[in-house]
């Protein structure tokens, strides 16, 4: 953590960070604001993309492929499929943004305001240099397996969790289970008896 | 003035008391099935003699204590030798009851019999006897006579309570009772709504003659420091004139809703819509009277009060006239009755306002007898023709001959003819009233206002007795068969004359009225004695003479354009209604309505603007899940920047 | 590099996923705007395990975590709305509004009033008029073992129901 170096003239890479975080921020805009499902899916790809960028010129490069990797590859492609299968419209829609906008976008720039001052007035003099090399898959591979080894299996669980939970929930021939007797033994209406017929 | 102890007048107060209690309680004991309405037919027959049955008793129950205590009195009466009518003072009898400490004046609990207590004693047991035996027949097939004779019996007790008590609190729960009785018994047929108004009219105007009787007691009571009447009458010299006005005006508000009296007269005649035997016992010969008795029971603190007796002349000449005129035009007979009532009792008024509460109390016990007489008179005509009013009524002498000859004696009394029992007490009273004008007891304009409406309406007195005399036993028949008679009306019998039960007490009753104003001592002024004979057959003369002009016709045509307002009583009841029945209902409206707008109001409106601002909240409530985050959301922010600017 | 400009970047990132969060309608365009939110998240680590020069690498490791959760999120979400889809037959958020009051008042006044049968299917009784309700009967049955499964059984209150069926 060091301090100094002055805001102006930016560095070549803070320039071309700012690019890219337009072109993140600008896609991710794009992506609540657009009329159309698939449109919002493509500028997401945009916006990760753009971000996986960033990622590289902040020097980490394994993030960076990672973040193509699942974000761009797998999530907005399961995306999509969940537009696909919940019968979307593909072309404009104009009903896309509910009544809630006014409140939404009030508070979403009162969370802007509030954060970006916070972030500015906190970090106004932070200034890291940046090393190559720092984020290579032979760096993070040593401390994922060394360190973080026990939180990295109990993640591979919760993703086993989460398959098996979205099974379940997407199979409908899988019902809930029957009230149990105990339960309707215990019910509190002795005139409808369980004795039935 | 030493007591002699005798128990005889609690025993006299306490039998009808007690006879009230059984009549109530065991009348109907063991208490029998009703008939189920749908079977009243098939048991219709059995009902009434159950009915019966329970009259009976309840009969008994109530006709035999007041017998007794009726017997009782006139021992106690005869015991003192009458001192009443000697004019002589005697040592009352009776006893203490004990005392009831108030922290202030104490209350004793006394019952004495003087000379004054003893004959009025007399009087009250006696029609209450002749009115429970009357009312045996004339009720007798009364759902509620249980209950009527009971409150008869109750009456009684409250009347002589108020008679015999030495105290004038104890008095004042006598005078209570009485009117409460009254409102029962002209209730009685509440069934009908003008009756059950009439028992609440009743009940209103001398409820707000007694709060002002109440204060006078307590004028009184403070200022002699005690209540015994013979310590306040021992204590009226010392007293200032400011006291004794202040305290006297005050009874006398008490007086006029008693007794009817101008003011507050207006209930009187619409009490007849009580049962007739009640009209004679409450509202003619006794409970009417005890203002009367008051009066003259603290007559010495009036005799102090010479403004008091000012207006009690003025009142009472106001009263005699109007109400005797009133009679003139009414066609109700009762209420003819009941008009010459007021005015007979305006003419006691009259009398103690001379100076002369000895000839007001003997024309109290006359009226008493010959007024009751009437009313029984009265009750066994309408029996026999099931109407009140004359117009339906008329050659009735060849019917009901003892009726007959009984309701003579009455009228005869009434209008002060000699020998009847009235010429001498009315005398006695004119002579008190002659003197008054020459005296110095009143100014001189209220005494000769007073003494010229006394000798107009001997006039009026004479006309109207008369009007109601031919009108009802002589002339064409006009009996008509009648409908099925409504509650409130007597019942129609096919006898030629009333039951014995009815016309024994007639009979009893038309002998001291015959005969009472000889116990007074004949001491006549014949000049006054003539003039007034002379003024009631002029009176009367007048009216029979209109009367064989056109038998049918009524002759109160005599008066002219005046008959109306005399029908109407001198509009005194609209007069009421607009001055102060209206203005109340209008207040009273006025404050239900503020009641159900606004203060009602304000609770409904307090739930309705909690559920309205509930509703409001629940606006935020609308299960967009979105919306509850931005508000989670829009919490954070706040909790943010709070923290940090102010941490 | 100065580290405000990925601060910047990563808070505009998270209120436009805020926005998005809140103002769209549409179930899966909320799940891409809760994936913004995340990335916003993402940028930060990184940034400040650059600016810390952290030996341990804890911050990029932690964005790795992320991104898997972020992976088994979106995979969860995806199920959630598919099955939500099959019950409502819409995954507009807000026509599901079953978390609301319903609109009588008196109808809550008798509380259990025998209508706890289904707890989907009374929350379409008291939908706002005008909304379009194709629910049908079958289909709420059959939903019963998806979404709101934890609602419809294993409640009492509707023993109504049981009672017929027995």
């Amino acid at each position: 953590m060091t301090e100094a170096a002055p805001f102006l003239p930016p560095t070549t890479q803070e320039v071309v960070f700012l690019l890219l975080g337009a072109v993140a921020v600008g896609s991710a805009l794009l992506v609540v604001t657009t009329k159309q499902l698939v449109h919002a899916a493509l500028w997401l790809v945009l916006c990760f993309g753009a971000l996986a960028g960033g990622y590289l010129v902040l020097t980490a490069e394994f993030v960076a492929w990672v973040q193509v990797l699942i974000y761009v590859g797998a999530v907005v492609v399961l995306l999509l499929f969940g537009i696909m299968l919940t019968r979307a419209p593909i072309g404009r829609s104009a009903d896309l943004d509910s009544g809630n906008r006014v409140v939404a976008a009030v508070v979403a720039l009162a969370t802007a305001a509030v954060l970006v001052t916070v972030v500015i007035d906190g970090f106004r003099t932070a200034y890291a240099p940046l090393k190559p090399g720092e984020g290579a898959a032979g760096e993070l591979g040593a401390s994922v397996f060394s360190t973080w080894v026990l939180p990295f299996e109990a993640l591979s669980v919760l993703l086993l969790a989460a398959l098996i939970g979205a099974i379940v929930l997407s199979r409908t021939d899988i019902r809930g289970a029957p009230p149990s007797a105990g339960e309707a033994g215990g019910d509190p209406a002795p005139a409808e008896g369980p004795g039935g017929p | 003035m030493s007591t002699t102890s005798s128990p005889f007048p609690l025993l006299i107060v306490a039998l009808p008391f007690l006879a009230a209690f059984a009549g109530l309680l065991l009348s109907r004991w063991p208490r029998t099935r009703r008939p189920q309405p749908g079977a009243a037919e098939a048991k219709g027959q059995e009902a009434g003699h159950q009915h019966r049955g329970g009259n009976r008793r309840a009969a008994w129950i109530a006709v035999l204590p007041t017998a007794v205590s009726a017997a009782l009195a006139l021992w106690l009466a005869a015991a003192q030798g009458f001192a009443f009518f000697a004019e002589r003072a005697v040592d009352p009898v009776g006893a203490d009851y004990g005392e009831i400490v108030t922290g202030t004046v104490p209350i004793t609990l006394t019952l004495q019999a003087d000379a004054l207590s003893g004959v009025l004693g007399v009087l009250v047991t006696l029609v209450a006897l002749a009115v429970q035996v009357y009312s045996v027949g004339y009720l007798h097939d009364d759902r509620r006579y249980p209950s009527y004779s009971a409150f008869i019996s109750l009456f009684t007790s409250a009347m002589l309570l108020v008679v015999y008590s030495g105290d004038l609190l104890v008095l004042y729960v006598g005078w209570e009772v009485m009117g409460l009785c009254s409102y029962l018994l002209i209730g009685h047929w509440w069934e009908d709504r003008s009756n059950s108004r009439a028992a609440v009219k009743a009940f209103l105007v001398t409820r707000l003659g007694d709060v002002g009787f109440l204060f006078g007691i307590f004028v009184l009571g403070i200022s002699a420091d005690s209540f015994r009447i013979a310590d306040v009458l021992a204590k009226v010299p010392e007293m200032s004139t400011a006291t004794l006005v202040t305290a006297t005006m005050l009874l006398l508000a008490g007086v006029a809703g008693k007794s009817a009296q101008v003011p507050l007269h207006t209930w009187l005649p619409d009490a007849m819509a009580g049962p007739t035997p009640i009209s004679a016992l409450i509202h003619a010969a006794t409970m009417v009277a005890a203002g009367i008795f008051i009066v003259a029971r603290l007559f010495p603190a009036f005799l102090g009060a010479r403004p008091t007796l000012d207006v009690l002349a003025v009142m009472a000449a106001l009263g005699m006239l109007g109400a005797a005129l009133a009679a003139l035009a009414q066609d109700d007979l009762k209420r003819v009755l009941a008009y010459s009532t007021i005015s007979q009792l305006s003419y006691m008024a009259g009398g103690l306002a001379a100076g002369s509460d000895h000839a007001a109390i003997f024309h109290l016990l006359t009226h008493g007898a010959f007024k009751a007489l009437l009313f029984l008179c009265a009750g066994a005509v309408i029996h026999h023709v099931g109407s009140n009013l004359m117009s339906q009524m008329g050659g009735l002498r060849r019917e009901l001959p003892v009726t007959f000859a009984a309701t003579t004696i009455g009228f005869a009394a009434l209008m002060g003819l000699p020998p009847a029992s009235g010429f001498f007490s009315k005398d006695s009273l004119l002579l008190a009233m002659d003197g008054a004008v020459s005296g110095a007891a009143l100014t001189d304009a209220a005494a000769l206002l007073l003494y010229a409406s006394a000798l107009a309406t001997v006039v009026v007195t004479g006309a109207y007795s008369a009007r109601a005399w031919l009108r009802t036993f002589f002339g064409p028949g006009r009996t008509i068969a009648l409908p099925e008679p409504q509650p409130g009306t007597a019942h129609v019998v096919d006898t030629r004359e009333a039951p014995p039960t009815m016309l024994i007490p007639i009979v009893l009753l038309a002998v001291p009225a015959l005969l009472l104003g000889f116990a007074g001592g004949l001491h006549l002024d014949v000049g006054v004695a003539t003039i007034s004979v002379v003024l009631a057959l002029l009176g009367s003369g007048v009216v029979y003479a209109f009367w064989r002009g056109d038998p049918v016709a009524d002759p109160a045509r005599i008066l002219g354009p005046f008959r109306v307002p005399c029908e109407r009583a001198f509009y005194v009841d609209s007069v009421y209604a607009a001055l102060f029945v209206r203005p109340i209902l209008a207040l009273s409206r006025l404050v239900v309505s503020t009641d159900d707008r606004v203060v009602d109001g304000a609770v409904r409106g307090s739930g309705r603007t909690a559920r309205g601002l509930s509703g409001v909240l629940r606006l935020a409530q609308n299960g967009n899940v979105q919306l509850y985050v931005s508000g989670v959301l829009a919490g954070v922010l706040l909790i943010v920047v709070g923290a940090v600017m102010f941490a | 590099m100065h580290i405000v400009y990925p601060a910047v970047v990563s808070a505009l990132l998270f209120s436009i996923g805020v926005y998005g969060v809140l103002a769209r309608r549409n179930t899966i365009l909320v799940l891409m705007s809760v994936e913004l939110m995340l990335n916003a998240v993402n940028i930060n680590l990184v940034a400040f395990d650059m600016w810390l020069a952290d030996v341990l690498h804890s911050g990029q490791v932690l964005t790795l975590f992320i991104i898997v959760i972020a992976a088994a999120e979106v995979g969860l979400g995806l199920a959630i709305v598919l099955a939500l889809f099959r019950n409502r037959q819409s995954v507009d958020l807000d026509r599901l509004r079953a978390l609301a009051e319903p609109a009588d008042p008196a109808t809550t006044a008798d509380g259990d009033n025998g209508a706890g049968g289904d707890n989907g299917a009374r929350a379409d009784d008291h939908q706002p008029a005008g909304l379009d309700t194709v629910t049908s009967p079958q289909l709420t049955a059959r939903g019963n073992g998806a979404s709101d499964q934890g609602d419809g059984v294993g409640r009492p209150g509707h023993p109504a129901r049981r009672g017929g069926n027995a």
